[in-house]
């Protein structure tokens, strides 16, 4: 057992609310400089919709991630003989009009046009080339579904739906949809550092965050092929790639990263998972369908004697396996069983989790009623009709099983196309909401309650603590962060406090542009 | 006059390789070790792809042809000529080397159309890689045209120039045979020279660095910051190993 520690990560997706606060506030912070505005680190795309590149889950135009290959694993699109063939022309290089060409507008004609008839106007200019230009995109384009057809309806995830399940999803009365918040997810079998040429990528032992050495990159751009998740970005300027740093200067210090520090729907949490290095290969090497048992199997019990007897054997921090055991993406991930790796079958052991979100499952399917006006529910409050959110709880799972959003949806997302996984995370969503109503509402009996509790494999206490973890935790219980012991790193203690439009920590040399 | 030229000579045949040895020797190693964040190849791809294709490639695989060729004829002079005894074997090897010069002039047009067509390309082209792209431009159509012209070029470069340049190298320059050539040769030559002077101060830098360890590396790398389990043995000395961590 090689024991490791990684900072994982779990968004809840019930709770976020689209805000995009999270995206400002790691713009302000990391790529509000030339060549990286059109870099969104973190991004939150409209779900069913084509995301940030268009369409970036669809392999088949980006070549990214892992392939199984007689056996073992190579990159589907870079690695030792494709990146090295390919380094003078990268055919399955994304270009910036597959993300967006940044803009900004002049203001100051606003101000500095002379008196006219008309009223003056503030143009785009690219922010490339600074010359006009018409907006075509931009990194939400599709937000809130708008541009349904050019959008929604071209997600890859969408492709073993039938054509009926794909008409079903865009009626309008039955049309739903839910936020996916992105980050790099700081994989355990990273494609990016895989795929670099130069060896500029590297994962940190210590904590797993994925960097990319500034000084190191010479620009081959493979990494950015070989990221299935589209989340290694070449800067145009600079002539060097960039991805997401999980904000390590400001986690060495013990602050959580910007997008989670400043979430408004508090759907981030953040915390160390100990797992297993040795079975990397194996796990992320094995059959499609076992991909998320595989990964999940890797991620170790904190409390284990022997885990913890092999954790400092192997040089982790006592500091360390405690804020392993206190850690809340452990909890959501393992202990609950509630949340999942996004696009698995990628195979680069992503170590960011999600819940998956019930809400636009559960809503009912049966017929408008129209006269619910007089139907409030004096005690429950609730509108006692069949047509709002259904939290009725008559039939248990009923809304679940014939959801407005297909579960292969869900599951094409989340489970590599195992629907039994989502539903049974959504089962225990329901549940600990049905055990939570039972408590709050009482208008459950105790027997149904505990029948929900029971089919979705908890108890009362779990039900609680799910609820409180999700719904009542504070900035603490949210973010369990290692303490860096950066006193004891030589290369930790360079200066962090940094001047903004700077590319990193402890450089002598201005970050220009190469000759 | 002869006096002038026999000066020209002299410091384009002698004093310049020196100074350009010295200038890519010096610069290249400061450039690596004190601006590394400026060492990069730079690539435009990003910005603009297909047109990429059809300068980037034929240039790149045509003059590491010809890079490799030139060396060739530098390092086993004895070689080429042997293989170029038969007049068969001759007329391939210069017709392939003819061939590669004809891809790399392509792909040298292409880019330079490119960079002064393309508005977003134009934005990301500084004034070194212009002078970099008429250099080269200049360098492979007078390569041509010696190729062409004076035949049989890797014949009488293997017997001609090569002794020339290992004169160079043992620091006994023996410019005599030289400076009898035509002046395009020279004139080839001394472009040739400029280049290696230029290569710290360009993206040229990006062949120094190709990345070819990464044929024998690992995929995966991870990088500790210490070495926590040497703290944890009890038998390291204090003094030395002090475990830090709680
Ligand atoms: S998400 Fe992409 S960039 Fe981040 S570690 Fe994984 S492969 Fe690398
Ligand atoms: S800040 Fe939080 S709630 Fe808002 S979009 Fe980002 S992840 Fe969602």
């Amino acid at each position: 057992m090689d024991v490791r520690a990684q900072i994982s990560m779990v968004f809840h997706l019930d709770k976020c609310i689209g805000c995009h606060t999270c995206s400002i506030a790691c713009k302000n912070i990391w790529t509000d400089r030339k060549g990286a505005e059109y870099q969104w680190w973190n991004n939150v795309e409209t779900k069913p919709g084509t995301g940030y590149p268009t369409k970036w889950e669809d392999q088949d135009i980006y070549k990214g991630g892992w392939e199984k290959k007689n056996g073992s694993i190579d990159l589907k699109g870079a690695g030792k003989k494709k990146g090295l063939l390919n380094i003078f022309h990268n055919p399955n290089l994304p270009v910036i009009d597959d993300y967006y060409e940044p803009f900004t507008y002049k203001y100051l004609d606003l101000i500095e046009s002379p008196a006219m008839d008309d009223q003056p106007t503030a143009r785009p200019v690219s922010l490339i080339t600074g010359k006009p230009i018409d907006i075509k995109m931009g990194p939400n384009w599709d937000d809130d579904l708008s541009g349904t057809p050019d959008y929604a309806r071209k997600d890859p995830n969408l492709h073993d739906l039938s054509p009926a399940e794909q008409e079903a999803m865009f009626q309008l009365e039955r049309m739903a949809f839910f936020y996916l918040p992105r980050i790099c997810n700081h994989c355990l079998n990273p494609a990016c550092v895989a795929s670099c040429p130069s060896g500029a990528i590297y994962k940190r032992g210590e904590d797993g965050i994925v960097l990319i050495n500034q000084k190191v990159c010479r620009a081959w751009r493979m990494c950015v092929t070989a990221c299935p998740y589209k989340k290694s970005y070449y800067n145009w300027h600079t002539g060097k790639s960039e991805k997401c740093i999980l904000c390590y200067p400001r986690l060495e210090a013990g602050y959580a990263p910007a997008c989670m520090h400043s979430c408004v729907g508090r759907i981030r949490y953040l915390g160390v998972i100990l797992y297993d290095a040795g079975q990397i290969e194996n796990a992320a090497s094995d059959e499609t369908e076992s991909l998320v048992d595989r990964q999940l199997n890797m991620l170790l019990d904190p409390f284990d004697p022997g885990v913890i007897e092999a954790a400092k054997e192997n040089g982790v921090a006592d500091s360390t396996i405690k804020a392993a055991q206190d850690s809340p993406t452990y909890r959501f991930v393992k202990e609950w069983g509630m949340a999942l790796p996004l696009h698995a079958e990628f195979r680069t052991l992503p170590m960011l989790f999600y819940v998956p979100p019930l809400l636009p499952v559960m809503a009912s399917l049966s017929k408008q009623d129209t006269s619910q006006g007089e139907k409030m529910d004096p005690i429950a409050k609730f509108w006692n009709d069949t047509w709002l959110y259904d939290t009725s709880t008559e039939d248990l799972w009923g809304t679940i099983d014939q959801a407005r959003f297909p579960l292969k949806y869900m599951a094409n997302l989340f489970a590599a196309g195992d629907e039994e996984k989502v539903k049974l995370v959504l089962k225990k969503l329901m549940a600990v909401r049905i055990h939570r109503r039972g408590i709050t509402v009482g208008d459950i009996a105790p027997e149904k309650v505990e029948t929900a509790l029971r089919e979705a494999g908890m108890d009362a206490e779990t039900a609680d603590a799910i609820y409180k973890l999700t719904s009542l935790a504070k900035f603490d219980d949210r973010f369990v962060i290692p303490p860096a012991h950066r006193e004891q790193a030589i290369e930790m203690l360079e200066f962090t406090g940094d001047t903004k439009g700077s590319i990193g920590f402890g450089f002598k040399e201005n970050a220009e542009r190469g000759l | 006059m002869q006096n002038f030229f026999n000066a020209l000579n002299n410091f384009l045949l002698i004093a310049l390789p020196y100074m350009a040895l010295l200038v890519f020797v010096v610069g290249s190693i400061w450039r690596y070790t004190s601006t590394k964040f400026k060492f990069s190849s730079l690539s435009s791809q990003f910005l603009e792809g297909s047109q990429l294709f059809w300068g980037s490639v034929p240039f790149h695989i045509g003059i590491l042809f010809l890079f490799f060729g030139h060396l060739t004829a530098f390092l086993i002079p004895r070689g080429v000529l042997a293989w170029n005894s038969h007049p068969a074997r001759l007329i391939v090897l210069e017709v392939t080397a003819f061939i590669f010069a004809i891809a790399v002039l392509i792909g040298l047009v292409n880019l330079v159309y490119r960079r002064l067509t393309h508005p977003r390309i134009s934005v990301v082209t500084s004034k070194m890689d212009y002078a970099i792209l008429l250099l080269l431009l200049l360098q492979v159509v007078s390569g041509l045209w010696v190729a062409y012209n004076f035949r049989w070029g890797s014949s009488w470069f293997s017997s001609v120039l090569t002794p020339y340049l290992w004169s160079i190298y043992a620091l006994q320059p023996d410019v005599s045979a030289v400076s009898a050539l035509p002046w395009i040769v020279k004139f080839h030559i001394v472009g040739a020279y400029l280049t290696v002077l230029l290569i710290p101060f360009s993206r040229l830098v990006h062949f120094l660095v190709v990345p070819l360890d990464y044929l024998w590396r690992p995929y995966q790398q991870v990088v500790w910051y210490w070495d926590r389990k040497k703290l944890r043995k009890s038998w390291t000395p204090w003094s030395l190993q002090r475990p830090r961590n709680n």
